[in-house]
């Protein structure tokens, strides 16, 4: 899933801090699963947002709504009769929300209220870890499950690097070295010879390098 | 000539047999040539090339082919760094023929230490390919005389092409084999990490002439004199890959603190005697890190100089 982060409320109160009557979108999507995202967390904001501005004797309407998903025109259209009633909107979906909101709303204004920080799982309770980095050419069978494009700080395709510290990496130790985890694997599975080659550069082309990317599947397009 | 790979003074020195002895010089944190002049002069004629970071710990300094041009004007050879951190492919080619261009022979090619080590931690970084990619490039650049997209090359560069290998970093099990997959791609020297603890570089050594790679690849080993007992802690506790025995430690100690950098020349002399006769290791890389100055002094001691002379 797409995981994200709350703002800090300091920052999503100066974004609307000249509105006096805003909402808050949620998103049963991802950012619901991430916990940041979804009805508890616009009921949260929204309460917050609201006691902030008391305590600041500017007290601030809010409304509080929820969307099946953010990234699906039929659903930013469920909010067609209100959204321009509001100073502001604030979505706490991915960062795919508030740009489909405001392209369909361009009379009004949209704040994110996450930070969208990438595509994983949760590890344990509350906690979600990165595992992709959608770089459009998958590659994890080679390394049994184990990308060391999302996960090698480096994105090394030869690792490990010199700096692979007793299994974690040169940057943190709380960062496990993926490649110490690959050759581990590798090695319990008796196919160390998978690493002999050298993986050749990878073509960039598929992931945020080549540019805006977009996927046609023709069967679902309707023509004419 | 014509069997030569570069013709690199590294390359002659090392084909024709000779215990071959690299320095290292850190480009300054600024434009002070002086600076960098008065450091590496200090290895001018006393090693077979002089390693020239690429912003190192991922700290801007002047650029390395800036600094190995520099070097070649005044009649010292480097032996030009670069990492994967900052350069994309097409920057690394682009500069990879401009060194040659500038006189340059010989390059190590290296991932580079995460930006987050250094002074610019809010930095992109680049990462378009990796170590073991880069040599295989400088090989294809100097061999087929192509581009990485297989284009033709107007004047390929000629480069001796070298890399690190860190026998003391985890999965230990692994690291001969990726030792042997850098020569695969192409490297024609290793330079490795410093070496401390000789037991376990033996057996690297040993494992590395069992699976013949010592016979296709000239080894280089490293040392780095310790100038201190907190330079050794540090080197021990905070240097990510480095092997630094507790028995070393406790001798530094030993000394009373005046003689601490005495006795870490001594530890690193004794280091080499052996690697002069040890089988596998073509020579010594010689890290004296800031202390360029004590170079003459440990390749005299050392019984490395004069430097041979290949034509």
């Amino acid at each position: 899933m797409i995981v994200a982060d709350r703002k800090s409320i300091h920052e999503i109160l100066d974004m609307v801090k000249d509105c006096s009557n805003i909402l808050v979108v949620g998103c049963k999507g991802c950012v619901t699963v991430c916990n940041v995202g979804g009805l508890k967390e616009v009921q949260i904001l929204a309460a917050t947002l609201k006691i902030a501005r008391k305590k600041e004797g500017r007290p601030l309407h809010v409304d509080e709504t929820l969307l099946e998903r953010q990234c699906d025109p039929e659903y930013i259209a469920m909010i067609q009769d209100r959204v321009n009633d509001y100073d502001a909107v604030i979505s706490m979906a991915c960062g795919v929300g508030p740009q489909f909101l405001s392209e369909a709303y361009p009379d009004q204004r949209f704040y994110p209220a996450v930070n969208t920080t990438f595509f994983g799982g949760a590890v344990a309770h509350g906690i979600w870890e990165e595992r992709c980095a959608g770089c459009g050419t998958c590659i994890i069978h080679h390394f049994d499950g184990l990308c060391p494009i999302a996960r090698c700080s480096k994105s090394l395709m030869n690792g490990p690097c010199g700096g692979s510290d007793h299994g974690k990496c040169e940057i943190a130790k709380n960062v496990d070295c993926i490649w110490d985890k690959i050759v581990r694997k590798k090695m319990e599975l008796g196919r160390l010879n998978d690493l002999l080659q050298v993986f050749p550069a990878k073509n960039w082309q598929t992931a945020r390098d080549g540019g805006l990317r977009r996927s046609r599947r023709e069967e679902l397009i309707q023509h004419g | 000539m014509d069997d030569l790979k570069s013709g690199s003074n590294l390359e002659k020195v090392l084909k024709a047999g000779h215990f071959a002895l690299t320095g290292e010089c850190g480009p300054p944190k600024g434009a002070n040539v002086e600076h960098l002049r008065e450091k590496f002069l200090h290895l001018k004629g006393v090693v077979d090339a002089v390693n020239v970071t690429d912003n190192q710990t991922a700290v801007v300094r002047l650029s390395s082919w800036a600094a190995s041009a520099i070097m070649v004007q005044e009649g010292v050879e480097p032996n030009f760094q670069m990492v994967c951190r900052d350069r994309n492919r097409l920057a690394m080619q682009s500069d990879i023929l401009g060194v040659y261009a500038m006189g340059v022979r010989n390059m190590l090619c290296l991932s580079g230490d995460h930006q987050k080590f250094g002074n610019h931690p809010q930095a992109k970084n680049v990462y378009d390919i990796d170590s073991m990619q880069l040599i295989s490039l400088a090989k294809t650049m100097r061999d087929e005389g192509k581009f990485f997209n297989g284009e033709p090359i107007d004047v390929p560069p000629k480069l001796f092409i070298g890399a690190a290998s860190n026998p003391f970093a985890e999965p230990y099990e692994f690291r001969v084999y990726r030792l042997a997959k850098k020569i695969a791609a192409g490297a024609d020297f290793i330079q490795t990490q410093c070496i401390y603890n000789m037991e376990r570089f033996r057996e690297f050594i040993r494992q590395a002439n069992d699976m013949g790679l010592t016979e296709k690849c000239y080894i280089l080993a490293g040392v780095t004199p310790m100038k201190s007992v907190g330079m050794a802690n540090y080197m021990a506790k905070q240097v990510p890959g480095m092997d630094v025995p507790e028995s070393l430690i406790k001798r530094l100690k030993g000394v009373e603190k005046t003689k601490v950098a005495e006795e870490g020349i001594r530890f690193c002399l004794e280091q080499i005697e052996e690697f002069k006769t040890m089988k596998g290791v073509a020579g010594v890389h010689l890290m004296a890190i800031e202390w360029e100055h004590r170079v003459p002094e440990i390749a005299e001691r050392a019984g490395l100089l004069p430097r041979p002379v290949v034509n």
